[in-house]
Protein backbone atom coordinates (compact mmCIF):
# COMPACT_ATOMS: atom_id res chain seq x y z
CA UNK A 1 0.00 0.00 0.00
CA UNK A 2 2.24 2.71 -0.96
CA UNK A 3 1.35 6.38 0.65
CA UNK A 4 -0.75 7.73 -2.36
CA UNK A 5 -3.26 5.21 -0.98
CA UNK A 6 -2.99 6.23 2.47
CA UNK A 7 -3.58 10.06 1.56
CA UNK A 8 -7.10 9.21 -0.81
CA UNK A 9 -8.02 6.98 2.50
CA UNK A 10 -7.52 9.27 4.64
CA UNK A 11 -9.19 11.98 2.79
CA UNK A 12 -12.33 9.67 2.72
CA UNK A 13 -12.50 9.07 5.92
CA UNK A 14 -11.76 13.12 6.87
CA UNK A 15 -14.57 13.89 4.54
CA UNK A 16 -17.06 11.42 6.17
CA UNK A 17 -16.06 13.30 9.75
CA UNK A 18 -17.04 16.50 8.67
CA UNK A 19 -19.91 15.39 6.69
CA UNK A 20 -20.74 13.68 10.39
CA UNK A 21 -19.74 17.23 11.64
CA UNK A 22 -22.29 18.85 9.25
CA UNK A 23 -24.92 16.50 10.54
CA UNK A 24 -24.51 17.65 13.88
CA UNK A 25 -24.90 21.09 13.12
CA UNK A 26 -27.60 20.26 11.15
CA UNK A 27 -29.54 18.85 13.76
CA UNK A 28 -28.76 21.96 16.14
CA UNK A 29 -30.33 24.34 13.09
CA UNK A 30 -33.60 21.92 13.00
CA UNK A 31 -33.56 21.35 17.18
CA UNK A 32 -33.70 24.40 18.44
CA UNK A 33 -34.62 24.56 21.16
CA UNK A 34 -33.91 28.69 20.19
CA UNK A 35 -33.40 30.77 17.85
CA UNK A 36 -29.43 31.47 19.16
CA UNK A 37 -29.03 27.94 19.00
CA UNK A 38 -30.17 27.84 15.75
CA UNK A 39 -28.13 30.48 14.30
CA UNK A 40 -24.75 28.82 16.31
CA UNK A 41 -25.76 25.40 14.08
CA UNK A 42 -25.63 27.54 11.37
CA UNK A 43 -22.61 29.02 11.43
CA UNK A 44 -21.24 25.77 12.45
CA UNK A 45 -22.70 24.64 9.33
CA UNK A 46 -20.85 26.88 7.34
CA UNK A 47 -17.26 26.23 8.77
CA UNK A 48 -17.73 22.91 8.21
CA UNK A 49 -18.59 23.13 4.77
CA UNK A 50 -15.94 25.35 3.97
CA UNK A 51 -13.31 22.71 4.97
CA UNK A 52 -15.68 19.75 3.40
CA UNK A 53 -14.65 21.96 -0.10
CA UNK A 54 -11.39 22.26 1.26
CA UNK A 55 -10.89 18.74 1.31
CA UNK A 56 -12.56 18.12 -2.13
CA UNK A 57 -9.80 20.75 -3.34
CA UNK A 58 -7.01 18.34 -2.08
CA UNK A 59 -8.61 15.04 -3.14
CA UNK A 60 -9.24 16.14 -6.99
CA UNK A 61 -5.97 18.19 -6.82
CA UNK A 62 -7.16 21.61 -8.25
CA UNK A 63 -6.93 25.09 -6.42
CA UNK A 64 -10.29 26.25 -8.09
CA UNK A 65 -12.17 24.97 -4.79
CA UNK A 66 -10.11 27.42 -2.45
CA UNK A 67 -12.15 30.97 -3.63
CA UNK A 68 -15.51 28.72 -3.07
CA UNK A 69 -13.98 28.05 0.27
CA UNK A 70 -12.91 32.09 0.92
CA UNK A 71 -16.58 33.23 -0.30
CA UNK A 72 -18.02 30.87 1.58
CA UNK A 73 -15.81 31.95 5.08
CA UNK A 74 -16.77 35.44 4.12
CA UNK A 75 -20.79 34.83 3.33
CA UNK A 76 -21.10 32.91 6.54
CA UNK A 77 -19.56 35.80 8.91
CA UNK A 78 -21.90 38.17 7.37
CA UNK A 79 -24.89 36.28 6.98
CA UNK A 80 -24.29 35.15 10.81
CA UNK A 81 -23.74 38.75 12.22
CA UNK A 82 -26.45 40.13 10.34
CA UNK A 83 -28.97 37.34 11.80
CA UNK A 84 -27.08 37.96 15.39
CA UNK A 85 -28.21 41.30 15.13
CA UNK A 86 -31.52 40.58 13.90
CA UNK A 87 -32.21 38.88 17.19
CA UNK A 88 -30.20 41.60 19.69
CA UNK A 89 -32.92 44.44 18.01
CA UNK A 90 -35.73 43.12 15.62
CA UNK A 91 -33.96 44.69 12.68
CA UNK A 92 -30.90 44.50 10.49
CA UNK A 93 -30.41 47.96 9.33
CA UNK A 94 -31.85 50.59 11.29
CA UNK B 1 4.24 60.24 6.33
CA UNK B 2 0.70 61.41 6.86
CA UNK B 3 0.38 62.92 3.32
CA UNK B 4 0.73 59.87 0.93
CA UNK B 5 0.96 56.94 3.58
CA UNK B 6 -1.03 57.72 6.55
CA UNK B 7 -1.45 53.63 7.42
CA UNK B 8 1.63 52.16 6.45
CA UNK B 9 1.00 48.63 8.06
CA UNK B 10 -2.63 48.33 6.59
CA UNK B 11 -1.10 49.31 2.82
CA UNK B 12 1.49 46.95 3.55
CA UNK B 13 -0.94 43.97 4.30
CA UNK B 14 -3.13 45.13 1.59
CA UNK B 15 -0.90 44.33 -0.61
CA UNK B 16 0.11 40.98 0.29
CA UNK B 17 -3.83 40.30 0.20
CA UNK B 18 -3.66 40.85 -3.18
CA UNK B 19 -0.79 39.11 -4.24
CA UNK B 20 -1.78 35.99 -2.39
CA UNK B 21 -5.28 36.29 -3.86
CA UNK B 22 -3.77 36.49 -7.31
CA UNK B 23 -0.79 34.02 -6.87
CA UNK B 24 1.66 36.16 -8.43
CA UNK B 25 4.11 38.24 -7.92
CA UNK B 26 4.92 39.79 -11.15
CA UNK B 27 5.44 43.74 -11.48
CA UNK B 28 1.68 44.30 -13.25
CA UNK B 29 0.41 42.99 -9.69
CA UNK B 30 2.68 44.59 -7.31
CA UNK B 31 1.81 48.05 -9.03
CA UNK B 32 -1.46 47.69 -9.45
CA UNK B 33 -2.03 46.14 -5.46
CA UNK B 34 0.19 49.04 -4.18
CA UNK B 35 -2.12 51.42 -6.32
CA UNK B 36 -5.01 49.72 -4.25
CA UNK B 37 -3.00 49.86 -0.94
CA UNK B 38 -2.77 53.39 -1.16
CA UNK B 39 -6.41 54.70 -2.14
CA UNK B 40 -7.94 52.16 0.40
CA UNK B 41 -5.54 53.45 3.12
CA UNK B 42 -6.85 57.26 1.97
CA UNK B 43 -10.16 56.20 1.96
CA UNK B 44 -9.71 54.69 6.39
CA UNK B 45 -7.93 58.43 6.41
CA UNK B 46 -11.04 59.14 6.00
CA UNK B 47 -13.05 57.61 8.61
CA UNK B 48 -10.32 59.14 11.78
CA UNK B 49 -9.70 56.11 13.44
CA UNK B 50 -7.81 56.83 16.11
CA UNK B 51 -4.20 55.12 15.42
CA UNK B 52 -2.63 52.61 17.17
CA UNK B 53 0.83 53.27 19.07
CA UNK B 54 2.78 49.31 18.91
CA UNK B 55 5.37 50.49 21.47
CA UNK B 56 7.32 46.67 21.48
CA UNK B 57 6.99 44.43 18.22
CA UNK B 58 8.73 41.73 20.23
CA UNK B 59 6.04 41.66 22.76
CA UNK B 60 3.38 41.56 20.32
CA UNK B 61 5.87 38.16 18.73
CA UNK B 62 5.76 36.75 22.16
CA UNK B 63 1.76 37.22 23.07
CA UNK B 64 1.32 35.53 19.84
CA UNK B 65 3.45 32.51 20.15
CA UNK B 66 1.80 32.38 23.65
CA UNK B 67 -2.09 32.65 22.22
CA UNK B 68 -1.31 30.01 19.81
CA UNK B 69 0.30 27.33 22.18
CA UNK B 70 -2.88 28.36 24.62
CA UNK B 71 -5.20 27.82 22.02
CA UNK B 72 -3.94 24.21 20.98
CA UNK B 73 -3.53 23.40 24.58
CA UNK B 74 -7.10 24.43 25.10
CA UNK B 75 -8.72 22.98 22.22
CA UNK B 76 -7.69 19.62 23.89
CA UNK B 77 -8.99 20.54 27.30
CA UNK B 78 -12.15 21.20 25.38
CA UNK B 79 -12.42 18.15 23.04
CA UNK B 80 -11.66 15.95 26.72
CA UNK B 81 -14.59 17.15 28.20
CA UNK B 82 -16.60 17.46 25.20
CA UNK B 83 -15.92 13.73 24.67
CA UNK B 84 -15.48 12.29 28.00
CA UNK B 85 -17.06 13.93 30.75
CA UNK B 86 -20.42 12.12 31.44
CA UNK B 87 -22.58 15.46 31.61
CA UNK B 88 -20.89 17.86 29.49
CA UNK B 89 -20.71 21.97 30.47
CA UNK B 90 -22.32 21.01 33.89
CA UNK B 91 -19.40 23.49 35.39
CA UNK B 92 -19.95 25.84 32.87
CA UNK B 93 -20.41 29.79 34.16
CA UNK B 94 -20.35 33.54 34.02
CA UNK B 95 -17.49 35.26 35.84
CA UNK B 96 -16.53 38.80 36.58
CA UNK B 97 -13.25 40.49 35.90
CA UNK B 98 -11.43 43.48 36.85
CA UNK B 99 -9.19 45.30 34.08
CA UNK B 100 -6.82 47.39 34.73
CA UNK B 101 -6.31 47.54 30.69
CA UNK B 102 -8.14 50.79 28.64
CA UNK B 103 -6.39 51.42 25.59
CA UNK B 104 -9.61 50.35 23.09
CA UNK B 105 -7.24 48.60 20.89
CA UNK B 106 -5.62 46.17 23.74
CA UNK B 107 -9.58 45.31 24.37
CA UNK B 108 -9.85 44.35 21.13
CA UNK B 109 -7.25 42.04 20.91
CA UNK B 110 -7.72 41.00 23.97
CA UNK B 111 -11.61 40.17 22.90
CA UNK B 112 -10.32 38.29 20.11
CA UNK B 113 -7.38 36.48 21.78
CA UNK B 114 -10.28 35.21 24.80
CA UNK B 115 -13.03 34.14 22.00
CA UNK B 116 -10.82 32.43 19.43
CA UNK B 117 -9.19 30.39 22.95
CA UNK B 118 -11.81 27.25 22.95
CA UNK B 119 -13.35 27.23 26.32
CA UNK B 120 -13.95 31.20 27.04
CA UNK B 121 -15.76 33.72 25.51
CA UNK B 122 -15.99 37.49 25.89
CA UNK B 123 -19.46 38.31 26.65
CA UNK B 124 -19.26 42.06 27.82
CA UNK B 125 -17.32 45.03 28.64
CA UNK B 126 -18.44 47.63 30.81
CA UNK B 127 -16.54 50.76 29.97
CA UNK B 128 -17.66 52.81 33.51
CA UNK B 129 -16.70 50.14 35.76
CA UNK B 130 -13.95 48.58 33.56
CA UNK B 131 -14.91 44.81 34.48
CA UNK B 132 -15.24 42.22 31.90
CA UNK B 133 -18.03 39.52 31.79
CA UNK B 134 -16.30 35.77 30.60
CA UNK B 135 -18.09 32.68 30.21
CA UNK B 136 -16.39 29.88 30.75
CA UNK B 137 -16.75 26.42 29.95
CA UNK B 138 -14.73 25.16 32.83
CA UNK B 139 -15.28 26.93 35.61
CA UNK B 140 -13.94 25.06 38.90
CA UNK B 141 -12.11 27.35 39.97
CA UNK B 142 -12.35 31.25 39.54
CA UNK B 143 -8.82 32.78 40.69
CA UNK B 144 -6.82 30.69 38.04
CA UNK B 145 -8.64 32.19 35.21
CA UNK B 146 -8.67 35.79 36.75
CA UNK B 147 -4.83 34.83 37.18
CA UNK B 148 -4.55 33.49 33.87
CA UNK B 149 -6.12 36.11 31.89
CA UNK B 150 -4.47 39.00 34.00
CA UNK B 151 -1.06 37.65 33.71
CA UNK B 152 -0.70 36.25 31.01
CA UNK B 153 -2.46 38.78 28.02
CA UNK B 154 -3.46 42.06 30.10
CA UNK B 155 0.00 42.75 31.69
CA UNK B 156 1.51 41.84 27.66
CA UNK B 157 -1.06 43.60 25.91
CA UNK B 158 -0.68 47.05 28.58
CA UNK B 159 3.33 46.90 27.66
CA UNK B 160 2.56 46.73 23.75
CA UNK B 161 -0.24 49.19 23.92
CA UNK B 162 0.06 51.82 26.59
CA UNK C 1 -6.29 11.73 -6.66
CA UNK C 2 -4.71 10.96 -10.40
CA UNK C 3 -2.95 14.03 -10.60
CA UNK C 4 -0.98 13.19 -7.36
CA UNK C 5 1.94 11.35 -9.18
CA UNK C 6 5.01 13.54 -8.34
CA UNK C 7 3.92 14.01 -4.76
CA UNK C 8 6.59 12.73 -2.19
CA UNK C 9 6.00 10.30 0.20
CA UNK C 10 6.63 11.92 3.42
CA UNK C 11 4.39 14.97 2.28
CA UNK C 12 1.76 12.74 1.07
CA UNK C 13 1.79 11.27 4.66
CA UNK C 14 1.85 14.47 6.46
CA UNK C 15 -0.46 15.80 4.38
CA UNK C 16 -2.81 12.69 5.11
CA UNK C 17 -1.83 13.14 9.39
CA UNK C 18 -3.14 16.74 9.08
CA UNK C 19 -5.96 16.32 7.22
CA UNK C 20 -7.23 13.50 9.20
CA UNK C 21 -6.12 15.47 12.93
CA UNK C 22 -8.23 18.54 11.36
CA UNK C 23 -11.49 16.57 10.18
CA UNK C 24 -11.64 14.79 14.29
CA UNK C 25 -11.17 17.85 15.44
CA UNK C 26 -13.82 19.81 13.84
CA UNK C 27 -16.41 16.50 14.60
CA UNK C 28 -15.60 16.83 18.17
CA UNK C 29 -16.23 20.47 18.08
CA UNK C 30 -19.41 19.85 16.31
CA UNK C 31 -20.72 17.10 18.87
CA UNK C 32 -20.20 19.45 21.20
CA UNK C 33 -22.95 21.25 19.94
CA UNK C 34 -25.13 17.80 20.78
CA UNK C 35 -23.84 17.00 23.76
CA UNK C 36 -23.64 20.20 25.62
CA UNK C 37 -26.77 20.81 27.80
CA UNK C 38 -26.88 24.74 27.69
CA UNK C 39 -26.75 27.73 24.74
CA UNK C 40 -24.19 29.50 26.23
CA UNK C 41 -21.94 25.97 27.11
CA UNK C 42 -22.82 24.78 23.44
CA UNK C 43 -21.26 28.01 22.54
CA UNK C 44 -17.41 26.99 23.05
CA UNK C 45 -17.57 24.37 20.92
CA UNK C 46 -17.55 24.98 17.36
CA UNK C 47 -14.16 26.84 18.28
CA UNK C 48 -12.61 23.86 18.42
CA UNK C 49 -13.46 23.50 14.31
CA UNK C 50 -12.53 26.95 13.50
CA UNK C 51 -8.86 26.94 15.44
CA UNK C 52 -7.47 23.49 15.06
CA UNK C 53 -9.44 22.13 12.71
CA UNK C 54 -9.30 24.68 10.42
CA UNK C 55 -5.63 25.85 11.06
CA UNK C 56 -4.55 21.88 10.47
CA UNK C 57 -6.85 21.18 7.60
CA UNK C 58 -5.69 24.28 5.61
CA UNK C 59 -2.22 23.59 6.59
CA UNK C 60 -2.60 20.44 4.80
CA UNK C 61 -3.94 21.84 1.93
CA UNK C 62 -0.81 24.06 1.27
CA UNK C 63 1.33 21.39 1.64
CA UNK C 64 -0.04 19.11 -0.91
CA UNK C 65 -0.36 22.25 -3.38
CA UNK C 66 3.18 23.22 -2.55
CA UNK C 67 4.50 20.31 -3.28
CA UNK C 68 2.24 19.42 -6.11
CA UNK C 69 2.73 22.59 -8.22
CA UNK C 70 6.74 21.97 -6.88
CA UNK C 71 5.98 26.14 -5.90
CA UNK C 72 4.66 27.93 -2.61
CA UNK C 73 1.31 27.81 -3.29
CA UNK C 74 0.31 29.72 0.57
CA UNK C 75 -3.34 31.64 -0.30
CA UNK C 76 -4.45 29.26 2.65
CA UNK C 77 -3.29 31.72 4.89
CA UNK C 78 -6.21 34.07 3.78
CA UNK C 79 -9.02 31.67 4.49
CA UNK C 80 -6.99 31.50 7.95
CA UNK C 81 -6.70 35.03 8.76
CA UNK C 82 -10.46 35.84 7.39
CA UNK C 83 -12.00 32.99 9.60
CA UNK C 84 -9.98 33.44 12.47
CA UNK C 85 -10.63 36.90 12.76
CA UNK C 86 -14.25 37.22 11.85
CA UNK C 87 -15.12 33.78 14.00
CA UNK C 88 -14.79 35.26 17.30
CA UNK C 89 -16.85 38.20 16.19
CA UNK C 90 -19.81 36.81 15.56
CA UNK C 91 -19.59 34.05 18.46
CA UNK C 92 -19.60 37.78 20.65
CA UNK C 93 -22.53 39.27 19.20
CA UNK C 94 -24.47 35.95 19.43
CA UNK C 95 -23.99 35.40 23.02
CA UNK C 96 -24.51 39.11 23.30
CA UNK C 97 -27.76 38.74 21.84
CA UNK C 98 -28.87 35.77 23.70
CA UNK C 99 -27.95 37.50 26.86
CA UNK C 100 -29.97 40.50 25.88
CA UNK C 101 -32.72 38.34 25.18
CA UNK C 102 -32.37 36.34 28.21
CA UNK C 103 -32.01 39.41 30.71
CA UNK C 104 -35.36 40.89 29.18
CA UNK C 105 -37.16 37.45 29.68
CA UNK C 106 -35.87 37.61 33.26
CA UNK C 107 -33.87 34.58 33.51
CA UNK C 108 -32.48 33.52 36.24
CA UNK C 109 -29.24 31.65 34.71
CA UNK C 110 -27.77 34.90 33.60
CA UNK C 111 -26.18 37.91 35.32
CA UNK C 112 -28.68 40.66 36.26
CA UNK C 113 -28.11 43.79 33.62
CA UNK C 114 -26.67 45.85 36.16
CA UNK C 115 -25.46 49.01 34.50
CA UNK C 116 -25.60 46.83 31.13
CA UNK C 117 -26.92 49.11 28.92
CA UNK C 118 -24.62 51.43 29.24
CA UNK C 119 -21.81 49.21 28.41
CA UNK C 120 -22.46 48.98 24.41
CA UNK C 121 -20.88 52.00 23.22
CA UNK C 122 -23.31 54.11 21.21
CA UNK C 123 -20.67 56.21 19.25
Amino acid sequence: MNALAILSWAIIGAQIMLALAMCCAVYRLVAGPRAQDRILGLDTLYVNAMLLLVTFGIRIGSTLFFEAALVIGLLGFVSTLALAKFLMRGEVIE
Amino acid sequence: MSGILPYPLLSLALLILWLLLNQSVSAGHIILGSVLAVLASWAMAALRPEKPRIRRPGAALRLAGMVLIDILRSNLAVGRIIVRSRQPGVNAGFLTIPLDLRDRHGLAVLSIIITSTPGTIWVNYDAAKGTLLLHVLDLVDETIWIQTIKHRYERLLMEIFE
Amino acid sequence: MNAAGNLPTWAALLTALLVLVGAAATLIGSLGLLRLGTFYARVHAPTLGTTLGMASILAGSALFFSMLEARPVVHEILIAVFVGLTTPVTLMLLVRAALYRDRIEGSKEVPAADAAEHSIPQD
